[in-house]
């Protein structure tokens, strides 16, 4: 997998301890290897069509941007597939979570990156949104 | 009302700007981009403003367009509005984070711009400042998302109130024209339901991919819940496609360049009127296009020559400021 551009921020979250670093170490061994993970901490894979959305130069988390090239690959990057452009293609190929391509994620909460995304996902940590997000999006749904 | 999909929050009685207004009468609009400027003479946005005041409705006051600094798009709506021009204010994701694009999207309201898009940006390696570090902190369904929370929630993204919301109408961009083709459409459904509600395309070459993209779109209903304005350009010269036709993102096609390429360079411009003119007729005739967006460089003089051949003068005036509830 072409790893050419690595544009995330410094962690700034403490190292974690004792059975919380296993977690992170594993999370971390795994995801890195198989999707070049960037370890945002509020892991969307599943809604990606397992293409982590971080490896894109412009940090979208919602689609691809109007630069991708005719040949599918990125405005930056220009030997690199668009991570959207894969995103699109896995998310047809997945047997569930097909529509995620065409839910609003929301803004990185950047505090997490470096964190372990299982672990904010076991302690609700990642479902945290700020409280004019949370406002608009109940009512999105009312709607 | 239409303006207000997010059900709720307020019940408009006005439109939101002379744009909404247009858009809400069924006319086919026309919107422009303001030429950049590098200079610090308020004069110099007046002199690029002049020739498109009461020729079109709306011009975009671009945001750094091209990942190269210019004037702040804010500082050359205020202008505008002097010059009797209603602006369209872009807001990219690339120059600013959540905080920034929040208390300049007051700004321009404050200053009084009635329409605001938002957009990724360009990337910095497209500029003249390719060492600088991109923000991207939001993307651009993020940021359409913050501009309704201030308006229709009258908060922060924070949740923190204000104390005046802004009232402005909300609009976003769109490219048919890039990988991955089919989701594209989606990914215009999805901007709306971010809060878009209205659309500038990339710019129209290909008028068949655009058919197929239109179509795709009015079937998700697009075209009922945002205002979709077409993007074309109109080239000035052989050189001026050869270039574009490298920009990512940018689909020109053979025929074009063919045909500019086919006249001696003193009437390519002629050429690239009728080209536009051409490919403007068939973007009117496309269900679901409320109108088009005008794009050149350095081209002013062409763009209002494409508004009069396609018999779309004289613009409807601007009346009162329009001010919504």
């Amino acid at each position: 997998m072409a790893k050419t551009l690595d544009r995330r921020p410094p962690q700034t979250a403490p190292d974690p301890r004792g059975p919380r670093k296993a977690l992170l170490l594993i999370e971390k061994s795994m995801k890195e290897k198989v999707y070049d993970c960037r370890m945002c901490g509020q892991c969307i894979l599943h809604s990606t069509g397992m293409s982590c959305p971080q490896r894109c130069p412009k940090n979208l988390r919602n689609g691809p941007c109007g630069g991708v090239r005719l040949d599918g690959n990125c405005e930056v990057v220009p030997d690199m597939k668009c991570v959207w452009v894969e995103a699109w293609e896995g998310s047809r190929k997945l047997p569930l979570w097909r529509s995620h391509m065409f839910h609003v994620n929301r803004p990185v909460d950047w505090r997490l990156q470096g964190t372990s995304s299982w672990e904010n996902l076991l302690t609700r940590r990642d479902h945290e949104a700020p409280d004019g997000w949370k406002a608009i999006e109940s009512r999105v749904r009312a709607s | 009302m239409e303006g207000d999909r997010v059900a709720g929050a307020s019940v408009l009685t006005q439109a939101r700007s002379h744009l909404h207004e247009l858009f809400i009468s069924g006319r086919f609009v026309v919107t422009s981009e303001l030429q950049t400027t590098d200079g610090a003479d308020p004069q110099e946005v007046h002199d690029a403003a002049a020739p498109l005041v009461g020729k079109v409705d709306a011009v975009n006051a671009t945001d750094n367009s091209a990942a190269h600094p210019h004037i702040s798009q804010l500082a050359a709506a205020k202008l505008m509005i002097d010059a009797g021009i209603e602006p369209i204010v872009q807001f990219g994701c690339r120059d600013r984070n959540r905080l920034a694009l929040q208390s300049d999207m007051l700004g321009a309201a404050a200053l009084g711009a009635r329409n605001i898009v938002c957009m990724t940006g360009d990337d910095v390696s497209a500029g003249d400042h390719p060492e600088a570090k991109p923000l991207y902190d939001v993307d651009s369904m993020h940021a359409l998302r913050i501009a309704r929370i201030m308006r229709d929630e009258g908060t922060y993204l924070s949740g923190r109130k204000l104390s005046s919301p802004p009232t402005f109408l909300i609009g976003a961009v769109e490219n048919p024209f890039a990988p991955p083709f089919d989701f594209r459409p989606a990914r215009l459904e999805k901007k709306i339901e971010a809060g878009a509600e209205f659309i500038q395309t990339q710019c129209v070459f290909n008028v068949e991919r655009m058919r197929e993209f239109m179509k795709r779109s009015v079937d998700l209903g697009c075209a009922e819940r945002a205002w979709i304005l077409a993007g074309v350009y109109v080239p000035r010269s052989a050189r001026a496609v050869n270039y574009l036709r490298e920009v990512p993102g940018i689909e020109v096609s053979d025929e074009v360049i063919a045909r500019m390429e086919a006249v001696p360079s003193e009437r390519q411009e002629d050429e690239g009127v009728r080209i536009a003119v051409d490919i403007c007729q068939q973007l009117r005739e496309m269900p679901g296009v409320a109108g088009i967006h005008l794009m050149s460089i350095k081209g002013d003089h062409a763009i209002l020559r494409v508004v009069e051949e396609l018999g779309l003068l004289p613009r409807p005036e601007i009346d009162e400021p329009a001010a919504a509830v």
